[in-house]
């Protein structure tokens, strides 16, 4: 099995080479988040490094205050105490001011690597296919750009600040040790064996504790958002018990996991508390002798007991670090997967340009397949001149959206090329690509927002008045300035209350504000009543006078609007003419137009 | 205006109060934080005994030191080897001690801790699911997201976590402080004057850092909703490129939410810096003081090192305040918001005394009904306005009008999705408030326009309103739908659907719902616009075996097609939010102009037209 993008990302078991990959997908974008930040991340490396040696010089200035200031006290002479007094405050308060400023400049480390982090994410979502979209589905996606998160942000903000703080201060005790007593630093030295035996076991059981926690809370965000959003029919068919109950297994899940998580950590950490107490006794029993035999003043052995006790106490805080840090890097792992995905339509590297599309569009020996043995479009050629209106006409299932994709290159041919004024899609930018060619589909989506901005989303920075203009196109702006706030009304407030027949001509509005030179309107005016429908194909008729237009309708009324009609069957093209002649002839059309004829009276 | 797509307020959920000024009337910290006992209460005694656990490890902790002395005072200074065994062997067994019972306290408080947790999610889940649809239109998913997931986590590291070591460290403070005073009272007389900013600090800070932990959760949350709508809206982004323009968006929510925390890590650096200092001076005052005391021969070396060495243990409990508290400030806001939520009042709730219908006839009535959306303008009209109509057992009725005119209000108060503000509904002569809402929604199915397929099998889904139906049962919806298509999926009718399955195209997810309220063989049916999405075809299909359920089943239909009403044995058409006329599709056709208007086909557009009347 693979790993590569974002498969096998459910499973618990990996092999080592699977892990390995992983590892180093994820430390490669680690290292490519730092590398914007690495001035500050150094300025902060040199911040802490001087607070952890101002910190660690404590004890040894105690020692000195207690053997050598205290003697000489008793000779009157103030300064030996005086000197070991004013070095503590001095580095006291260098420590402190510090420390505090290290911790904002972590922050700004942290928040900057996650905004980045954040805002790629985003864009590479928004960047990758539909069908990887549609099967990778939306909770999966929200919970990597959610929780998934919400895990490495915990790492940033308190445990890489835990690991960084500690490990330095860890090795400056270390360093300390050795310097104030030797043998003593041994002792601790021999006390950093079994520490590592216990990491290592923390580390290897709790990575795969994490990943379970991981599979876990994006499951059970997939049904919390999947309920939200379907609660109406949640309501209508009294699902909520049974979806309890299901809810209840994920969190039930979820709490196990996470629970052996913090079952491993509750063995690690008092494991390390013992090592340290046994390291201090060891210290004691060592450090005891030699005093007794007048090799060691008492003072020494004051610091290499405060430096032991010391050594271990940011260990505690290391083994948060690694909570944060596996349960981080289980994230990241998922995170680097979604990032790893290749866009299935990828942007050109050097686009062509596009000047004013003219919009004549050509298929050239196209086919598609899902997979070689899906065949969705068997080859075809097609050319649809400039300024063409083509009603394409079929069963359900004929491949009339499929071929609507292609165009606005949902999806890319599996052979042969679309082009647009001669040009391969391919070629174009996507900015030039989607100023040419708009699609407006039969699901209405609109954003949080006024519903004049849920128009201007067509052009962004259109002017009120052209949205109004486009509004009033289409038909909508009768029933906008009815609604509380006219175009400032809120779409969320009014959530479920703008009904989908109102929503599809807000959508309509959004197409003609964004004045494509090629539009295709896939069963976008199906939720219409026949009144809004006659006044968006009145405006349609003005609107498309001067560009080419695909219209998907399973009403056949667009034929009134349509220069030419194509009939598919099968992923094929079967019909193709002029919609008078096909309706006098005796083929396919003839016999649906009768039929739509037919359910009209 | 200028064009500012998504503008308007930031701060959601967007109906709710403002968020309340923090240091205006609001309650203590502790107060909030209390309302957690029921969640809590069965985890109480383990946490307890957790705090009991870490308390005598830090007790321990404390002793260490107390050995020290005594073998510095006594055998050290005497020159005597045979005093060091014993009390190495103390400070041995009383450090396994220490780890055994931090090891006593993780296993006490771990479970629990969990237990709650996942208590809450379950009860908030459930509370959302009772809540009625109104609640939902107000409020993003991605606020309700980040409450479930990000808040209720941090409550349970806080129950198991937190308020342990909070009320631990505390008493370990005040203990070595007792212990401090017994080696030295004037030193510790030092001690506990250098720790009086430490407190005064600590209290202004809850202050200065509620507030921003309030607004940097509320922001996460808009940032969850903006990721939302940006995934579930990405065809429409996709459509017309607008890919970077959400980015955009997104870009500057995501950089209001570095703002606060920037000014929550300046908050917290601010008391790292006293919780560091503070120490560190106590510390370097100390050694002045004791080593003047030593030379007065007011306090021994022992004594100085005890000193010392309990001071050092003392430290982390000083340093760990900080983050403890700014750990109970942000729980405090994730508890704030939880029972924003646990507290909303459900206004669609089962009668106290329910009604039964016993022999389900289908009979349902409209008496003047009156609808209105609570936060609608004063002043401005129902957008139901009295609707008076009669639906016979075992009739279909059409519900004909243009575009906002109140017909999917009328389906979706049959269900009680939503509540009349006036009026009553009566379903075989009994107020459908006075049904429980399971028995209400097992009578009336409804399929709605926009077809929701959960993450289930094809099966599931189409069985949801009738589990136990058999395979016939679903046979049967399956063909009335015209939804065969099924059976050539992957795994047929186990094939799985829905954000976790297999992808379905709106027609055939459109016949799916359809099957789905056939299957659920109710005595009224309710369908909004249900066959939009089909080709004529398969629509005329649809249409013929629906007529056969249609016999013997009341039937409310929104249509929108002239073939749809021909479906139904009566037709009500909708003004303006009243009834205007009811009759046969023949009649009206003949004798009413706005129904003419309404559902004339385009092929009548030539004719001169009266009335253009504007919805």
């Amino acid at each position: 099995m693979s790993v590569i993008g974002v498969e096998g990302e459910d499973r618990e078991h990996l092999s080592k080479e699977e892990r390995r990959h992983l590892r180093r997908r994820s430390f490669a974008l680690l290292r490519s988040l730092l590398h914007p930040v690495r001035g500050t991340v150094a300025l902060t490396a040199a911040v802490v490094v001087i607070s952890s040696a101002a910190q660690v010089a404590g004890p040894a200035l105690i020692a000195y205050g207690i053997d050598a200031g205290l003697p000489a006290l008793l000779r009157n002479d103030w300064l030996p105490l005086g000197l070991a007094v004013g070095a503590y405050i001095a580095t006291g308060v260098l420590g402190a001011v510090l420390i505090a400023w290290y911790t904002v400049l972590t922050a700004r480390v942290s928040q900057a690597i996650l905004i980045d982090l954040r805002r790629r994410i985003f864009l590479h979502t928004q960047k990758l296919s539909l069908e990887f979209h549609e099967n990778y589905t939306s909770g999966r996606i929200i919970a990597r750009q959610t929780s998934d998160l919400d895990a490495i942000k915990e790492l940033l903000n308190s445990g890489l600040n835990q690991l960084v703080q500690g490990g330095l201060y860890m090795l400056f005790v270390g360093v300390a040790m050795f310097i104030v007593d030797w043998v003593s630093g041994l002792v601790l030295l021999a006390s950093i064996v079994p520490l590592a035996v216990l990491t290592r076991w923390f580390q290897l059981k709790s990575e795969r504790l994490f990943r379970r926690t991981r599979v876990a809370s994006a499951r059970l965000i997939v049904q919390f958002v999947e309920t939200m959003t379907g609660i109406r029919a949640v309501k209508a068919f009294r699902k909520e018990r049974r979806n309890d109950d299901e809810f209840a297994e994920q969190v039930e899940e979820y709490r196990s996991a996470n629970a052996k998580v913090i079952g491993a950590f509750g063995t690690y950490e008092p494991g390390l508390i013992l090592i340290g107490n046994l390291a201090l006794a060891a210290v004691l029993l060592i450090g005891g002798f030699r005093v007794v035999d007048g090799s060691l003043a008492i003072g020494v052995l004051l610091a290499a007991l405060l430096y032991t006790r010391n050594f271990y106490a940011p260990a505690e805080d290391m083994a948060m670090f690694y909570n944060s840090y596996q349960s981080a890097s289980a994230a990241l792992e998922k995170i680097s997967g979604v990032l790893e995905e290749l866009p299935g339509v990828p942007d050109p590297a050097d686009p062509e340009p596009l000047g004013h599309p003219a919009g004549h569009l050509e298929f050239d020996s196209v086919t598609f397949a899902y997979t070689p043995a899906r065949v969705v479009l068997p080859q075809f050629s097609l050319d649809i001149p400039a300024g063409q209106t083509i009603a394409l006409v079929g069963t359900t299932g004929a491949g009339k959206s499929t071929l609507a994709k292609l165009i606005s290159r949902f999806y890319d041919p599996s052979e042969g090329a679309v082009r647009l004024d001669g040009v391969d899609l391919r070629r174009l930018k996507p900015d030039d690509l989607r100023r040419a060619i708009v699609m407006v589909t039969q699901e209405a989506y609109l954003f949080s927002g006024s519903v004049a901005d849920n128009i201007a989303l067509g052009k962004p920075g259109a002017s009120m008045e052209e949205i109004t203009d486009a509004a009033k196109a289409v038909g909508a702006h009768d029933f906008i300035v009815a609604l509380p706030d006219g175009y400032d009304t809120d779409v969320n407030k009014r959530g479920g209350r703008v009904s989908s027949g109102q929503r599809q001509l807000l959508s309509f509005a959004r197409a003609f504000l964004a004045d494509p030179a090629v539009l295709i309107l896939d069963e976008a005016t199906a939720s219409l009543d026949i009144p809004s429908e006659r006044l968006v194909q009145r405006g349609l008729q003005t609107l498309l006078a001067d560009r080419t237009a695909i219209i998907i309708a399973h009403r056949l009324s667009t034929v009134a609007i349509a220069d030419r009609v194509l009939v598919m069957e099968h992923g094929r093209i079967v019909e193709d003419g002029a919609p008078d002649d096909l309706i006098a002839g005796d083929g396919r059309f003839a016999r649906l137009h009768s039929a739509w004829r037919d359910s009209l009276v | 205006m200028s064009p500012r797509p998504h503008s308007t307020d930031r701060h959601k959920p967007r109906d709710r109060r403002k968020p309340r000024d923090p240091r205006q009337s609001r309650p203590s910290t502790a107060r909030a934080i209390a309302r957690l006992y029921p969640w809590a209460r069965p985890a109480l005694p383990r946490i307890v005994l957790g705090a009991v656990a870490a308390l005598t490890g830090a007790v321990v902790a404390l002793l260490i030191p107390q050995v020290l002395r005594s073998l510095v005072d006594g055998g050290l200074s005497d020159g005597d080897p045979a005093a060091i065994w014993p009390a190495v062997g103390l400070v041995t067994a009383l450090g396994v001690l220490e780890a055994g019972m931090v090891a006593l306290r993780r296993w006490f408080v771990l479970v629990p801790g969990t237990r709650v947790e996942a208590a809450m999610r379950q009860d908030f889940y459930a509370k959302l699911q009772d809540l009625p649809v109104s609640f939902h239109d107000r409020w993003p998913s991605g606020q309700l997201l980040s409450r479930v997931v990000s808040d209720l986590n941090l409550i349970r590291r806080w129950l198991s976590f937190g308020v342990v070591l909070l009320v631990v460290n505390t008493v370990t403070i005040l203990i070595g402080m007792l212990l401090l005073w017994q080696l030295s009272w004037q030193l510790a007389v030092l001690f506990l004057i250098c720790s009086v900013p430490l407190w005064v600090y600590g209290y202004r800070f809850e202050n200065k850092y509620s507030a921003v932990a309030r607004r940097s959760q509320d922001q996460a949350g808009d940032l969850a909703t903006t990721v939302e709508e940006s995934v579930h809206g990405i065809r429409v982004l996709k459509a017309f490129g607008r890919g970077h323009h959400a980015l955009e968006r997104f870009s500057q929510q995501a950089e209001e939410l570095r703002t606060t925390e920037m000014e929550k890590a300046r908050a917290i650096a601010g008391i790292w810096l006293w919780l560091l200092l503070v120490p560190d001076v106590t510390f370097a005052l100390s050694l002045f003081g004791g080593v003047l005391l030593a030379v007065a021969g007011e306090v021994s070396v022992g004594a100085l090192v005890a000193f010392f060495a309990t001071a050092t243990v003392l430290r982390w409990p000083v340093e760990s305040i900080g983050f403890l508290l700014s750990m109970t400030f942000d729980t405090r806001t994730a508890v704030d918001r939880f029972f924003e939520v646990m507290d909303e009042r459900n206004t669609i709730v089962d009668p106290v005394a329910p009604s039964t219908v016993a022999r389900p006839q289908g009979r349902l009535t409209f008496e003047d009904v009156h609808f209105r959306y609570h936060d609608a303008p004063a002043g401005q009209r129902d957008l139901l306005d009295g609707i008076d109509l009669d639906i016979r057992p075992g009739e279909t009725i059409a519900l004909v009008g243009l575009t906002g005119s109140g017909k999917s209000t009328v389906t979706a108060l049959t269900t009680r999705l939503y509540d009349v503000t006036g009026g009553r509904i009566l379903l075989d002569g009994i107020d459908i408030r006075d049904l429980t809402r399971e028995e209400l929604r097992s009578h009336i199915a409804m399929a709605f326009e926009d077809a929701t397929l959960f993450s289930a099998s094809v099966r599931d889904n189409v069985l949801l309103g009738n589990p136990d139906a058999d395979d016939d049962a679903l046979r049967e919806a399956l063909e009335i739908a015209q939804a065969g298509f099924v059976y050539e999926l992957p795994e047929g009718v186990d094939t799985m659907v829905g954000e976790e399955g297999l992808s379905l195209s709106g027609g055939q997810r459109q016949r799916l719902a359809l099957a789905r309220a056939v299957a659920a063989k109710p005595s009224v049916l309710v369908l909004d616009d249900p066959l939009s999405a089909l080709d004529v075809d398969t629509e005329a299909l649809v249409e013929q075996a629906l007529r056969q359920v249609l016999a013997s089943t009341t039937a409310v239909i929104v249509a929108h097609r002239p073939s749809t009403v021909m479906l139904a044995d009566r037709v009500a058409l909708l003004e303006h939010g009243r009834v205007t006329a009811v009759g046969t599709h023949s009649e009206l056709l003949a004798g009413n102009d706005h129904y003419r208007f309404v559902l004339s086909s385009l092929e009548h557009e030539t004719r001169p037209e009266r009335e253009e009347a504007p919805a």
